[in-house]
């Protein structure tokens, strides 16, 4: 499908899954921990006043990253967040 | 590898950690969960501890325990660390796997976070695999109803193989069956829980393994985890581990074994790094899988109110705004609110004083008693408590509602851009906070940061925020130069906004200075977790923080006011050439006083104040009071005083920059060195605030009139 782009490129209000952890050693531990393993889930909830770091729902939990770390993360899958759904209740309407 | 982090996690973890097991019934039980579950409500609930808890992850940075009965039966609770994973990746996890595993727990209690229960289930799931007698308590259950996240318990309870609760504990509801649950799995036959499975060579090398465990010693970990980790490179084991294998039946057959089975997985493609990712993926994909079953939450997950709000507190026009307002705004209260019963207090006071200076006439007592033990301590205890006790009962509580609320985790996610930019951490903001209650906890509270060079940048730089203890001062000095006739506390609540506002600046400044010198390096990762928001136990907080509060600093001027008045007294009484010891004193600081723009008694205050910060202003009063004798204490009196000892609106910004920036108390010195363990570090933490505030003070004090 779409070409894996870094975490860190999302805009607020997109979501995609994650595809590959880039980071070694503890940090890509500490992710994988929060959740962060492949497949999963993440929408881009809000940036910072200063645009970095920026809050991420991840399962279920919101998890502020840096740039830095957010970029050792590619995801697949980039879309609107609410897409499913917004047609989910357009089809139960 | 590991050996420093874990000597931390070990020594933060034993520092006050005492079992008695001479009782044979005594169960011992871990309280484990993800950061900011409640899991120091549930052990206060259940054990009537009075933890501090707040909304933040990371609160309990040290082990606490407390005890309970349960049906007759004796129970010892470990509040220990909140953790992600237990995976010793850090020192938190690694203090709080240890003990699982080999600190004696006979049973754990897993709390969960009922609205976040997927990422809470893959700790849940580590626990059992570890520690079969485990009990999980889904908490707060009352917000998930709120937000229409629904946690089916049988489903949950069947999936996981051990009993579930269900708990709100912060309202008391569900505790009992809690503890009857703990009494099932500590007392009676253990739970046999579904193990998680692995990939077929991993459990290939673990059924090897597996035979060799059967004999391991209880309380302990299970023989399916110790045949796991041992699959682990010895060179990640840590001390504990090591011993506790090692003391094992057969230790060189299992050892040999243990290296056999690593060396098939490693030939077969699984590399070290990749076990334990397998391993944790694992596991996380059986906790979204018991998640999807169990849990049926609305669209949004129920947290629409919450993206609204952190809309508010976090975005780019509003996050730094209204952080701004609510400071204020809560300086505004403090200072408005604490006039009143600072008045009325200290006019009780005076006639206490007054009261008690007759009846010490009645009985005949010699003048210099009466003077030394009603003029001297108990005016200065009255002065503490008058002057310095309001405003810090009362902005105490309301910084409680703040972390309640869960907005410091947001102040955190405000400002880590700064604190990235001074090469530093952002949790440091969370520290800060702390450290306006008070410097040693926010030294205490620097355990969060993970890395050691930027934990040390968040010790040095504490005091940089004012503590509960500078606040009166503060106050006291704005209101009476900077706000003559202005009502309503305003002009005070803004001016005051703006010092601690050059507080965080020189937070900022100093953190990247040490990045550059002594504290060379770069930013590390850094993950925050922005908890959902929660209703603050208003009437809760108001009751404990203004009765803790006003305890504490009651018994902390008891302690140290009553004595400096005293030593006061006698200083400002005994004539030495003419001249009272305490003028002595003050004339011997007087030059360099002078180059700070303040004076010689100024600075004896602030020396003579470091064993609390709340006495400063009344040995300063007492001090300049030496000679005439002034019966009542107001504001107006005091400004008059001041004046009258050579006071300008420069001595007055001196004052407010010294008192910001100079060395911590005593109480803060003595954790730093606990903390750092350094004399060096210590010393540091002196110095530099104290560097900052006087080179600050000597240029106002060089500015041309």
């Amino acid at each position: 499908m779409n070409q894996p782009v870094p975490l860190s490129s999302l805009e607020e209000g997109q979501e995609a899954l994650v595809g590959t952890l880039c980071a070694a050693g503890s940090i890509r531990r500490r992710l994988r921990d929060l959740g962060l393993t492949d497949g999963a889930r993440v929408v881009c909830l809000q940036k910072s006043p200063c645009g970095d770091p920026t809050a991420y729902l991840i399962r279920g939990a919101v998890i502020a990253l840096r740039r830095q770390d957010a970029s050792t993360i590619l995801m697949k899958g980039v879309k609107a967040h609410g897409a499913d759904d917004a047609i989910h209740r357009n089809s139960r309407a | 590898m590991g050996l420093t982090m874990q000597s931390t996690g070990t020594a933060a973890l034993d520092a006050g950690l005492h079992i008695d097991r001479t009782d044979p019934a005594m169960r011992v039980i871990a309280v484990g969960g993800n950061p900011n579950v409640g899991k120091s409500t549930v052990v206060n609930a259940l054990t009537g501890l009075r933890q501090h808890t707040g909304n933040w992850p990371g609160k309990t940075v040290s082990t606490a325990q407390g005890s309970c009965c349960f049906e007759g039966k004796p129970y010892t609770l470990v509040d220990i660390p909140g953790t992600y994973s237990l995976f010793a990746n850090s020192a938190e996890e690694e203090a709080a796997r240890d003990f699982l595993c080999f600190g004696g727990a006979d049973a754990a209690i897993i709390v969960c976070d009922a609205t976040c229960l997927e990422r809470n289930l893959n700790l849940v799931l580590q626990a059992i695999e570890i520690l079969p007698r485990t009990a999980v308590c889904v908490n707060l259950m009352d917000e998930a109803e709120r937000k229409g996240i629904r946690v089916d318990l049988h489903r949950l309870q069947e999936a996981l193989g051990v009993p579930v609760t269900a708990a709100s504990a912060r309202t008391r509801r569900g505790l009992k069956s809690l503890m009857r649950a703990v009494s099932r799995v500590s007392r009676e036959e253990a739970p046999t829980p579904p193990t998680v499975t692995y990939s077929p060579s991993i459990e290939r090398a673990a059924s090897r393994l597996l035979p060799l465990l059967c004999d391991l010693p209880s309380p302990g970990p299970s023989a399916r985890w110790l045949s796991l980790r041992l699959l682990e490179p010895e060179e990640s084991w840590n001390t504990a581990f090591y011993n506790y294998c090692a003391a094992l039946p057969q230790w060189e057959t299992i050892r040999a074994v243990a290296a056999e089975c690593r060396d098939q997985l490693t030939s077969e493609g699984v590399s070290p790094s990749l076990l334990q990712d397998l391993i944790a993926s694992r596991l996380i994909a059986r906790a979204e899988q018991i998640a999807q079953s169990a849990v049926t939450a609305p669209p949004g997950g129920g947290f629409a109110r919450d993206r609204k709000l952190d809309r508010l507190f976090t975005s780019r026009w509003t996050g730094i705004p209204v952080m701004l307002l609510l400071l204020a705004l809560i300086f505004w209260i403090t200072i408005t609110g604490a006039n009143v019963p600072s008045e009325l207090l200290s006019s009780l006071g005076t006639a206490a004083e007054d009261g008690l200076a007759r009846l010490f006439e009645t009985c005949g007592a010699p003048d210099w008693l009466t003077g030394a033990v009603v003029h001297g301590m108990f005016r200065v205890l009255c002065w503490v408590v008058s002057v310095m006790l309001p405003p810090m009962a009362i902005f105490f509580p309301l910084f409680t509602i703040l972390e309640d609320f869960g907005y410091l985790p947001r102040v955190a996610f405000n400002l880590d851009h700064a604190f990235q930019k001074a090469h530093a951490c952002g949790k440091q903001a969370l520290t800060m906070c702390m450290g306006f209650g008070c410097n040693a906890a926010g030294v205490v509270g620097c355990r969060i940061i993970d890395s050691p060079r930027e934990r040390l940048i968040a010790t040095v730089t504490n005091s940089f925020v004012p503590c509960n203890g500078k606040f009166p001062t503060l106050i006291t000095i704005l209101t009476i130069f900077f706000a003559a006739g202005s009502a309503g506390g305003l002009v005070p609540a803004l001016l005051l906004t703006g010092i601690i506002l050059l507080g965080i600046l020189m937070t900022f400044l100093v953190s990247r200075l040490l990045s550059a010198t002594i504290l060379r390096g770069v930013p590390s990762s850094f993950t925050l977790e922005l908890p959902p928001y929660r209703r603050p136990q208003i009437g809760q907080i108001l009751v404990r923080s203004v009765l803790d509060r006003t305890l504490f600093v009651l018994a902390r001027a008891a302690a140290v006011a009553a004595p400096a008045g005293l030593l006061l007294w006698i200083l400002a009484n005994v004539d030495a050439g003419g001249m009272s010891l305490l003028a002595h004193c003050a004339q011997a600081l007087d030059p360099i006083g002078r180059v700070l723009g303040l004076d010689g008694a100024i600075l004896l205050a602030f020396l003579l104040g470091i064993p609390a910060n709340e006495i400063v202003v009344p040995i300063l009063i007492m001090t300049y009071m030496a000679g005439g004798s002034l019966t009542e204490l107001s504001l107006p009196q005091l400004q008059t005083l001041l004046l009258a000892n050579g006071w300008t609106w420069r001595t007055a910004v001196c004052m407010v920059v010294f008192s910001l920036l100079h060395w911590p108390c005593a109480t803060t010195l003595a954790t730093i060195y606990r903390e750092t363990k350094s004399l060096k570090w210590t010393a540091a933490s002196f110095l530099v605030p104290t560097l900052c505030g006087a080179a600050l003070c000597a240029l106002i004090a060089l500015i041309p009139v």
